[in-house]
């Protein structure tokens, strides 16, 4: 296999997420479980969305896909191979996933721009100035050139996602993770995130036209305006279990009253 | 990465014990501030023991974000400092070397003076007060700093980056704060030694200063230059990796942070008492 397991003679390449019988617990509290029994393959390009209330287990289950704690049982495969979580020799992994917190996470002591560049410093080893040169063209393709050298703490919520957008996106990475990432956003950030998200999955000029594997978690999926015909998968989160949904038309379609509620409509109401 | 921290608190999750119901009896709560006792010294030795694994391992690694980051540490535990160090050695002079000057003259003993300057100010008060003086002004900055980082999802977020919070966070100030105290504690001693004899000077002591500085060379051996300095630098690592321990460690909600900056302290003042009588029975033994 080879640095990205495409196999030779056009093998098609190992899925990306493969999760066997997998529970998650809690971030906080490991023994608590907060997800079980997960069954779940997400394939080469694909997009889902994972709709579920808030504390419904979203953002740990999203952070132990993305290596940042074991699941508690089962077996998980990234890209193939069996991850518990990342250790040194799983880095060049971690690198192909990129992940995007809720509220951003940036960094309080750096810059915007800095923060943006700070993975590729680290593991390119580049100096301040041509990190600043590389991360030039993402600030200004996300409109975030203005802001550069402000400080977080100094930026509205809207810009401080958008800029963990730009952090989680610098490495070029083939796998996405998003933990909601519209909650909170204005009506213009949220279209431009709407937009964005789906130039990155079809393959974006900036990504070199490499379409980008993702997985969007949300509290709210009346705010997805525009995604409902594309051949997104949409999947729910309740009572511990992951609930494949299918597409929209699906979600739409679905009786769970969960699913209703996500969407914003009345328990009782029929599309 | 996370199997780096994750190890060093497995065993030492204290905030269990710490958050439980309130012990009935003495017997008991002997008996559970033994236990935190253990596991915090488990928690901190593992802790210790991954960043030099992590200091060495990944040492020229990132040179172009780690070496501003350790210089920007290094300024911080020690040139910003200087001034402070400077009021502190003038004080130091006249509160100790000048008044024990003045009293040897008193008695004839004044040939004394150099061991008794090399034993009172180089051995002991030089080191452990810059220790002291850099815990407080520093290393409750660290536990403040890394605290909030953890609460804010900052750690979390190194970690989904690749980047591995120990090298990033710790290292720099694990070396800062060893280089800080090292070269505090000598700018300490001159410090004083010099505004001792100017206060000794002001009170008309028959002492040449080719005369005290000479006692000075005689006292002084290669054993404390030795431990002095692995005196300080003990000092500075082990200052640095419980104030950061206590900082990443623990607190993962922000009211927290402030309860575990004055834990870290404490704990910091009691592993520098520890080094230190470590050291007095280096120097019986030598």
């Amino acid at each position: 296999m080879n640095e990205k397991n495409e196999l030779p003679g056009g093998v098609a390449p190992q899925p990306p997420i493969e999760m066997r019988g997998v529970s998650v617990g809690a971030m906080r509290d490991a023994s608590f479980t907060v997800v079980e029994d997960v069954n779940w393959l997400v394939a080469t390009g694909e997009f889902w969305v994972i709709a579920g209330q808030q504390h419904s287990g979203k953002s740990d289950f999203l952070k132990m896909t993305a290596g940042l704690m074991a699941p508690a049982s089962g077996s998980y495969k990234l890209f193939g191979i069996e991850t518990q979580t990342f250790g040194e020799a799983e880095l060049a992994g971690r690198l192909r996933v990129g992940f995007v917190f809720e509220g951003g996470q940036l960094f309080n002591h750096l810059t915007i721009g800095e923060n943006v560049a700070l993975p590729l410093q680290y593991h390119q080893n580049l100096t301040p100035d041509a990190a600043a040169r590389e991360v030039q063209p993402l600030l200004e393709l996300m409109e975030l050139t203005p802001l550069a050298d402000v400080m977080p703490s100094s930026v509205a919520a809207n810009w401080r996602q958008r800029a963990a957008l730009a952090r989680a996106l610098i490495l070029k990475p083939e796998v996405l993770l998003l933990d909601n990432p519209f909650r909170g956003l204005g009506g213009r950030h949220l279209q431009w995130w709407l937009r964005f998200l789906d130039q990155l999955w079809r393959g974006h000029e900036w990504s070199g036209g490499r379409p980008m594997t993702m997985v969007v978690t949300t509290d709210d999926l009346s705010r997805l305006t525009g995604w409902e015909n594309a051949n997104r998968k949409f999947a729910l989160l309740r009572d511990k279990k992951l609930i494949p949904l299918g597409s929209w038309r699906a979600v739409e379609a679905a009786g769970d009253p969960a699913v209703k509620e996500l969407l914003a409509m009345p328990v009782g109401a029929t599309m | 990465m996370r199997e780096n921290l994750a190890k060093a608190f497995e065993f030492a999750d204290t905030q269990v014990f710490r958050r439980a119901t309130r012990p009935k009896t003495y017997t008991d709560l002997l008996g559970r501030k033994l236990f935190l006792f253990l596991l915090t010294v488990q928690g901190l030795g593992a802790f210790a023991l991954i960043t030099l694994g992590v200091l060495l391992k990944k040492n020229g690694l990132a040179r172009n974000v780690m070496g501003p980051r350790i210089r920007q540490e290094i300024a911080r535990a020690g040139v910003a400092l200087m001034p402070m160090f400077l009021f502190v050695a003038f004080a130091l002079g006249f509160l100790v070397i000048g008044q024990t000057v003045s009293a040897l003259a008193k008695f004839g003993a004044i040939n004394y003076l150099g061991s008794t300057m090399v034993i009172v100010v180089v051995r002991e008060l030089g080191p452990l007060l810059a220790a002291m003086l850099v815990l407080a002004r520093v290393g409750t900055a660290h536990v403040i700093e890394l605290g909030t980082a953890r609460a804010m999802g900052e750690v979390e977020a190194l970690e989904a980056l690749g980047i591995d919070p120990v090298h990033y966070l710790i290292v720099p100030r694990v070396i800062g704060m060893a280089v800080g105290i090292f070269s505090l504690t000598v700018y300490l001693i001159i410090g004083a030694l010099a505004s001792g004899y100017l206060w000794a000077f002001l009170q008309d002591v028959t002492l040449t200063p080719g005369d005290y500085f000479k006692q000075l060379a005689e006292a002084l051996g290669w054993l404390d230059f030795a431990l002095l300095a692995l005196k300080a630098i003990a000092f500075g690592f082990f200052i640095a990796i419980v104030t950061c321990y206590h900082g990443l460690a623990q607190p993962l909600r922000l009211e927290e942070v402030s309860r575990v900056a004055v834990r870290a302290v404490t704990q910091g003042v009691i592993v520098c008492v520890l080094i230190d009588a470590l050291f007095i029975v280096l120097y019986l033994v030598a």
